[in-house]
Formats: C-alpha cells, sequence, structure tokens
C-alpha cells in the first residue's frame, strides 16, 4: 500500500508497483467474484456480496480469501452470478441462504453444489467452470476478459495486470505518429456506429495546427438494450482511461473529456473514481510518468438525448449548449469543442488501444477481418437462451453468435429475426444468419454494426409493430432541428401506426417507401439519416408481413391489437371459469360448467384468457 | 480561387464562399427557406440540397452549408435532388398549407398534389427569426424550446421580456406567416384570408405584439 501513495515518476517506479501489485495477487489467490453490474445488482448481488463479506470474517477468511465486486460478467440471464477462483466455478441465481454453503462447502473443501450450476439449455448438462460453459468458451474475450478479476473500484487490481503499462510504453519509446501507424496498422475501426478507422481520426487531428486540442470518449450510450460501453466503464474503467491518455498523447491533446450519460450513475461514480486514482499515482496530470506529456480528464454528465450520441451535438452538449447537431463540415477535427481540433471516440474503440500497443498491430488484427480488426462487445437481448454481454472476432456469423453462444431462441420458438445496431439498424431475417458480422456487410445487407445492440425475436414478433416502436423511439428522440426528420420522422410513425391498425392501403404504403427513402436522404445527421432503415429494413425482408395488415387486415404474428381477436372454442371449454374470473375487462361470460363466450365489444385483447386457458380453448385469430 | 464542377461546367469560386452562393452566383436557381443572406446558414429547411461526388458514390448535402471545394462534383439539378426536393415541398405544403411562399414555391417545383395528411402550423421552424433577432438585433429575446414535434418558438419563460424591443423583425423575415394565402375560396371566389388574419404571435407572447400599431403582421398580409 505503500507505493500507492506516492507520484509515479518514471517508467522503472510503473514497472516496479506492478510486480509488487502482482506478488501480493497472488499470495491471494483464493477469492470470490461477486457480479456488480445492472443485472445482478437487480437481482440482489450487491446485499449477496455483503452477506458473504460478513460470512468471511465471521470464518476468518478475510485474510486469505478476497471477494471482489466486480463489473459485468457476462451472462445476465442467470443472475446474482458468483465465481470461485482459482477453480472458475461459476455458480448462478445466488440467493443468500446460499452463501454459508458456498463457503463452508466450495471454499472450504472444494466441493461442488450441484443446484446452484449452470446448465446447460441446449444439451441439458450442467457446468462447472465458467470457461467451460459454451457462452463463455466459443467467445474471444479481451476487453471483457479482465472483469472477472478487477474490482473497478481498485486501480491496483487493473496494475497487478500490467495496466497503464501500454501508457508507460508509449510515453518512453513512442512518437504520435508512431502510436497512430500502430492504431492504424491495427485496422482498428470506431466501435460507436459509424465505424471509421480510428488511426485515421486520430490522423486527421493530429496534423491540424491549433495551440489546444481535444479528445473526447463519447459515453452516451443510448440505444435501448446496449450496455457494451456501460460494462466496459463500470467493469474496467481504468481501461478506458488508458486509451484515452494515449489518444490524448496521439492527437497532441492535453484535455480529455468522458461524455457520459446522467443514466448511468454507477458508471459516472466509477470514473470519477478511477480518474482520482489515476491523479493521484501521477498517471495523469503534469508531466506523466516522468515524461513531458500533460493530460488532464473532465467528466461531462449528459442530461438524456439520444441525439447527443451525435458527435457534433455531444460537442454542443459539452459547451453547456442545446444538445442539437449541426450541419457538418466543418469537421469537428477542424473545429470542435472550444472551436478547437477534437477527435470523439466510442468507450470500445478507446479501451482497445492499450491491447493493441502491448499485443502490436499485426497480433491485433490477426483477430476480425480483412477490414476491421479486433473483437466486438454485442450485447445479446431479445428472445435467446442466454441474454448478455458476448465478445466475438468480427466477422462472425450472426448465427454462431445466436445459436452457438446464445444457445438458441427461448422455449423452442423459431427464430425471425435479429435486429442489429441499435433502433436505427436493421431487421435481418433468417436468410442472412449467415452474414459475417462487419461493419461494410451489415450496411450492404440493409442494417448496420452501430454499437453493437442485438436484439433477437422470435416468431411472436410482428415486424411492423416492431418497426413502428423503433420509429416511436426515434421520433421521440428527434431534437427536431431539421425539417425532414421532424416532420418526416412524426409522419412515418403516423402511417406505420395506421398499418398496424388496419387503416392503411397500398398507395399509402408506397408513399412511406417514398418518405422514407427521401428522409434517409436529406437529413442532417446520422440520427435522421438511418432512422428509415427499421422501415426500410422490414420492409425489404418482410414486406408479405406489411402486405397482410394492409390488404387482409390480418396481423400474423397476432401482436397488433387492433387487428386480432379472441374466441372461445364451444367444444374445448369446459366451462371451468378461470378465464373469465382472470379477464381484467369483465368481457368473458358463462354459466359454470357451460361453455364460455367473449364479448368483443368489451374485450380489451390483452390475451389473459389465453395464457389462462389450460385446456386450449381460447383462439387468437 | 476555387475551382469545381458545378452541373458539368468548370467554375471558379473565391475561397469560403459556399455551393449555394456559388450556384446563386451562376445563376443557378436553389429554392430556401431558412436561408437570408444576412443570417449564418442554418441548414435545416433541406431544401438546398444538391448532389455532390461521383454518380454512384454521390450524396446529398445542403448547399448553404457546404462551402465549395477544389475538384468537386456538384449536380444542383439531378432526378435525385429534384425529386428529393418535390416531396420535401409537398411535405412543406401538407404541414403549413397557409404560407403564399410555401405555396408559391410548390407552383415553381411543380408540386401538384399533398398525399400526405394535412395539418395547419403555423411555423415550420426554419428559426430565420431567431436568428435575426439574434444576429441583427442583438435581442436573444426569442430561441427554441423543446424537441422533436414538441419544437417551437417562444420567449424565455413563455413571459413578455424587455429584451423583445418589439422591432418585428421577426415577423417581417418570416416565411410562414408573413403572407397567407389560401387561394380563391369556392364561394366568395377571392381569398381574403388576410382579412381576417390574426398574428400568429399573440398565441405565444400574450399582448406583446399588440403595442405594434399598425401590426406588421397585418401590413404584410394587405400588401399580399
Amino acid at each position: 500500500m505503500v507505493a500507492l501513495q506516492t507520484c509515479l515518476q518514471s517508467l522503472p517506479e510503473l514497472l516496479n508497483l506492478q510486480q509488487e501489485l502482482k506478488r501480493k495477487q497472488e499470495q491471494r489467490k483464493n477469492y470470490l467474484a461477486v457480479c456488480g453490474d445492472t443485472g445482478c445488482t437487480a437481482w440482489g448481488s450487491k446485499h449477496i456480496k455483503d452477506v458473504f463479506q460478513q460470512c468471511l470474517e465471521q470464518k476468518g477468511l478475510n485474510h486469505t480469501t478476497g471477494l471482489k465486486f466486480t463489473g459485468c460478467l457476462g451472462l445476465c440471464e442467470s443472475g446474482p452470478v458468483v465465481i470461485v477462483f482459482p477453480q472458475g466455478i461459476f455458480y448462478q441465481k445466488v440467493r443468500e441462504s446460499d452463501i454459508e454453503e458456498i463457503v463452508e462447502k466450495t471454499l472450504l473443501q472444494g466441493e461442488i453444489i450441484d443446484r446452484l450450476l449452470y446448465q446447460d439449455p441446449v444439451s441439458g448438462e450442467k457446468i462447472i467452470y465458467a470457461g467451460e460453459i459454451p457462452f463463455y468458451r466459443k467467445q474471444e474475450r479481451v476487453l471483457l476478459a479482465d472483469n472477472w478479476s478487477i474490482d473497478p473500484s481498485s486501480i491496483e487490481d487493473y496494475l497487478a495486470l500490467d495496466g497503464y503499462g501500454a501508457l508507460g510504453r508509449v510515453l518512453h519509446s513512442m512518437s504520435s505518429a508512431q502510436v497512430i501507424k500502430e492504431i492504424k496498422d491495427s485496422r482498428l475501426r470506431g466501435r460507436g456506429g459509424a465505424g471509421f478507422p480510428a488511426g485515421l481520426k486520430w490522423q486527421e487531428c493530429n496534423e491540424m495546427v491549433s495551440a489546444q486540442k481535444y479528445i473526447i470518449c463519447n459515453a452516451d450510450e443510448g440505444d435501448p438494450g446496449a450496455f457494451m460501453d456501460r460494462s466496459l466503464l463500470e467493469g474496467n474503467p481504468h481501461s478506458v482511461l488508458e486509451g484515452l491518455i494515449i489518444g490524448g498523447f496521439a492527437v497532441g491533446a492535453a484535455e480529455g473529456i468522458i461524455y457520459i450519460r446522467a443514466e448511468y450513475p454507477t458508471a459516472v461514480q466509477k470514473i470519477r473514481l478511477a480518474i482520482g486514482q489515476a491523479e493521484a499515482l501521477g498517471l495523469l496530470g503534469e508531466n506523466i510518468l516522468g515524461s513531458s506529456f500533460n493530460f488532464r480528464i473532465g467528466v461531462s454528465v449528459g442530461a438524456g438525448a439520444f441525439v447527443c450520441g451525435e458527435t457534433s451535438a455531444l460537442v454542443a452538449s459539452v459547451q453547456g449548449r442545446v444538445g442539437e447537431p449541426r450541419q457538418k463540415p466543418p469537421h469537428l477535427a477542424e473545429r470542435g469543442y472550444n472551436n478547437r481540433p477534437t477527435v470523439i471516440n466510442n468507450v470500445e474503440t478507446l479501451a482497445n488501444v492499450p491491447h493493441i500497443i502491448n499485443r502490436g498491430a499485426e497480433t491485433y488484427r490477426l483477430t476480425g477481418t480483412k477490414k476491421s480488426g479486433g473483437t466486438k462487445i454485442f450485447s445479446l437481448v431479445g428472445k435467446v437462451n442466454n441474454t448478455g454481454l458476448v465478445e466475438v472476432p468480427l466477422g462472425m456469423p450472426l448465427r454462431e453468435i445466436i445459436f452457438a453462444i446464445g444457445g438458441g431462441i427461448k422455449g423452442g420458438k423459431a427464430f425471425k429475426a435479429v435486429q442489429t445496431g441499435g433502433p436505427s439498424g436493421g431487421c435481418l431475417p433468417a436468410s442472412m444468419l449467415d452474414l459475417p458480422t462487419d461493419f461494410d456487410e451489415l450496411s450492404a445487407a440493409g442494417s448496420m454494426m452501430g454499437s453493437g445492440g442485438m436484439i433477437v425475436m422470435d416468431e411472436e414478433t410482428c415486424m411492423v409493430d416492431l418497426a413502428r416502436y423503433f420509429l416511436k423511439f426515434l421520433n421521440d428522440e428527434s431534437c427536431g432541428r431539421c425539417f425532414t426528420c421532424r416532420e418526416g420522422l412524426s409522419r412515418m410513425l403516423e402511417m406505420v401506426e395506421a398499418i398496424t391498425k388496419g387503416q392503411s392501403s397500398m398507395v399509402e404504403f408506397e408513399l412511406l417507401k417514398e418518405l422514407a427513402a427521401v428522409v434517409k436522404d436529406s437529413t442532417m445527421c446520422g440520427l435522421g439519416q438511418t432512422a428509415a432503415n427499421p422501415v426500410l429494413s422490414t420492409i425489404r425482408y418482410f414486406e408479405e408481413e406489411y402486405r397482410a395488415h394492409i390488404e387482409e387486415g390480418r396481423c400474423p404474428a397476432g401482436v397488433c391489437r387492433d387487428l386480432i381477436s379472441f374466441n372461445i372454442n364451444a367444444e374445448l371449454c369446459n366451462g371451468c371459469g378461470a378465464c373469465r374470473r382472470k379477464c381484467p375487462a369483465e368481457a368473458i361470460e358463462g354459466e359454470s360448467k357451460t361453455p364460455h363466450l367473449i364479448r368483443t365489444e368489451l374485450c380489451t385483447k390483452c390475451g389473459i384468457c389465453l395464457e389462462t386457458c389450460r385446456y386450449h380453448a381460447v383462439n387468437k385469430l | 480561387m476555387i475551382n469545381f464542377m458545378l452541373n458539368g461546367l468548370d467554375v471558379a469560386v473565391e475561397k469560403g464562399t459556399t455551393l449555394l452562393e456559388a450556384a446563386r452566383f451562376y445563376g443557378i436557381e436553389i429554392p430556401t427557406l431558412c436561408h437570408n443572406e444576412g443570417l449564418s446558414p442554418y441548414g435545416a429547411c433541406r431544401l438546398c440540397l444538391v448532389e455532390i461526388g461521383e454518380p454512384g458514390k454521390s450524396r446529398l448535402v445542403t448547399s448553404c452549408t457546404y462551402p465549395a471545394q477544389e475538384g468537386l462534383q456538384v449536380r444542383t439539378h439531378s432526378e435525385r435532388v429534384v425529386k428529393t426536393r418535390k416531396v420535401i415541398i409537398e411535405l412543406y405544403l401538407a404541414t403549413c398549407p397557409s404560407s403564399k411562399t410555401i405555396q408559391d414555391l410548390a407552383s415553381r417545383y411543380h408540386v401538384t398534389r399533398v398525399r400526405f395528411r394535412r395539418k395547419h402550423d403555423d411555423c415550420i421552424l426554419c428559426g430565420l427569426c431567431i436568428r435575426y433577432c439574434n444576429e441583427q438585433m442583438q435581442g436573444k429575446a426569442i430561441g427554441f424550446v423543446n424537441r422533436g414535434v414538441e419544437r417551437r418558438i417562444t420567449t424565455p419563460f413563455n413571459r413578455k421580456f424587455e429584451e423583445c424591443r418589439l422591432c418585428g423583425g421577426c415577423i417581417y423575415i418570416c416565411p410562414a406567416c408573413q403572407a397567407r394565402c389560401q387561394g380563391p375560396q369556392e364561394g366568395s371566389g377571392v381569398c381574403n384570408a388576410c382579412l381576417n388574419l390574426s398574428p400568429p404571435c399573440l398565441d405565444h407572447f400574450g399582448d406583446a405584439m399588440c403595442y405594434m400599431d399598425p401590426c406588421v403582421a397585418c401590413e404584410q398580409g394587405r400588401k399580399g
């Protein structure tokens, strides 16, 4: 601990500290990793951790056994997750009542507790070790790998894993041009959505002549169902800081800003803590590690607008103005924050940087595709068995992610579509499952990589309703500055809503297509330009579903309320009355033990009767 | 000087000239609603879109904000531009049909039908009034509030403020409310909409604008 009080003045001092901490960690090989990410916290993992702490103290184990409250361990589906190290025994859905048993049996005697093990949804097999669970085994975890062994509130854990070693190397043996060349050679592309080559972006900013430059980390992750960046910030904040400092060195900036959304209070707190720790160690500030490089990092908290993820809107927001995009050019590399050259990188992009420096561009780019190197974190959600964060090499086919890692569709239902790229991404059907997940391939198929949201849908999803949902989201989030986005999206939403209500026509459907194309082509910023994607891609792959709504007044998936109705099959109904008692609208009538009847004029189509009936007598039409 | 291709012609303009200024200088007409020579470009009405780049790799950009670049290929009246522009004008017509400026645009660009549901908005949120107030009058008396479809223009906290010097410039410059025309009505054969014009500012500013005598909105209407 003595060493942490001092300010590191040189590279050897850093390396010494790393070694010292490493030795300390090795002495304490036994530790429990309790997942402290949002999913598991919602399941009560904080309490679980506290009880573990008490339990360890009671048994006098707290000096020999570590307890880490980590970032996301990945399998959010089975929270709260606890992993017992050094063996890596994976326990899921751990309750308070299990804790004593885990300490007694597993920690002290090395016994496995069968009922807490993870069961593979495909084979039904129980799996003991985390590394053997197919969900983890088929991933290639680089950025998330350290989440298992790092307590995000401790810089020691990060340093013990050679953390800030890349920064040391950069400051002492590389020039900014060499760093940029390394990043360019690695084929790292921006992970925020557009996939612009990160090295090129740095070079453009580096070449600008200006007394002051800025680098901003974009942590305004707003896509529904996506939480990659949050997990990195909450699970391994120092890796992002290290990337940001290296980025600052490469572009020639003396100030970095982390723009993070207010909806991520834990991440804000963790990153502030991490900045404080790095400052105390002299990894931020003046003459970092004895070099001539000065760098500071500030945190700017957003006020909750999706559009602020767009770079020019982000800059406006950081400067305290209304978070609205402006027309580019001039680009931010020319005129950004405070009208100075500014480069903005996504959290995940920056977290990749230390790995590139450590492993070298040649090794790094062995993973991934020819055009884009490295791994990508996806948040796999929706109707799959294993939901959570998955990190895979770029280019892995969708099928492998959804079926091999995700464990297939929940409840044995059929796969229908996968939505990639967040609200402004597109929906891809089963025929596209072998598509490699790569920036260019996904764009060509009418979707996009986006920041890495991946929402899987089964046969019970209505694609028109889905398009309506995302359109509604984007319409709510449009800043309203440019006419085609503001007015175009609200008109498109109106038209799609009319389709879900069966009040549209083929003429209007054609007009919707025409308008969607115009909106895509003519709006100011990325939000509007991609906002038509959910509509255009569902029309491209599921046009027959739109036609069924419009021409036949039928919702094939049975979702759109105005187009479905419920009735009771008199032959199957035995008059048990369960549906009648449950119906919130009191729309079901019938004498006991005689077939019941749904009064359609009262029915609100909630579907509770269908779920309630054990005799399959309720039909949805 | 910057040399570039404008509709297939080699042209040269001074550095810093926007594509809109260049096109207008060379006599090519590009419609605009949110642009005014005396105010900073805003890029919100999307009418001044032009196509830039090689065919096949081209994209649409707002000419009012895009600076002329060496060797750039610019097409102001390509099929893509004309089609897109027509849909945008149609959308304007459906949104704010009582603006004479917009009705005139429709005629000029051959927009002869409105397929979208019709609304009657007073304001197209082009922001000319705000920029006029800020940049020409240094008034900063009005600004945008809310976002998306809720967006509108008002004074701070919707109240009357001394920052507004009642110059009337905002109404003068407004393309949507300065002159209203609904065309000849079925019964009378004349429009006469201006006769009954109530200044739209009244909705937002309480009685603030009534101090102006005569009301600029009404004056503009009579002239029209």
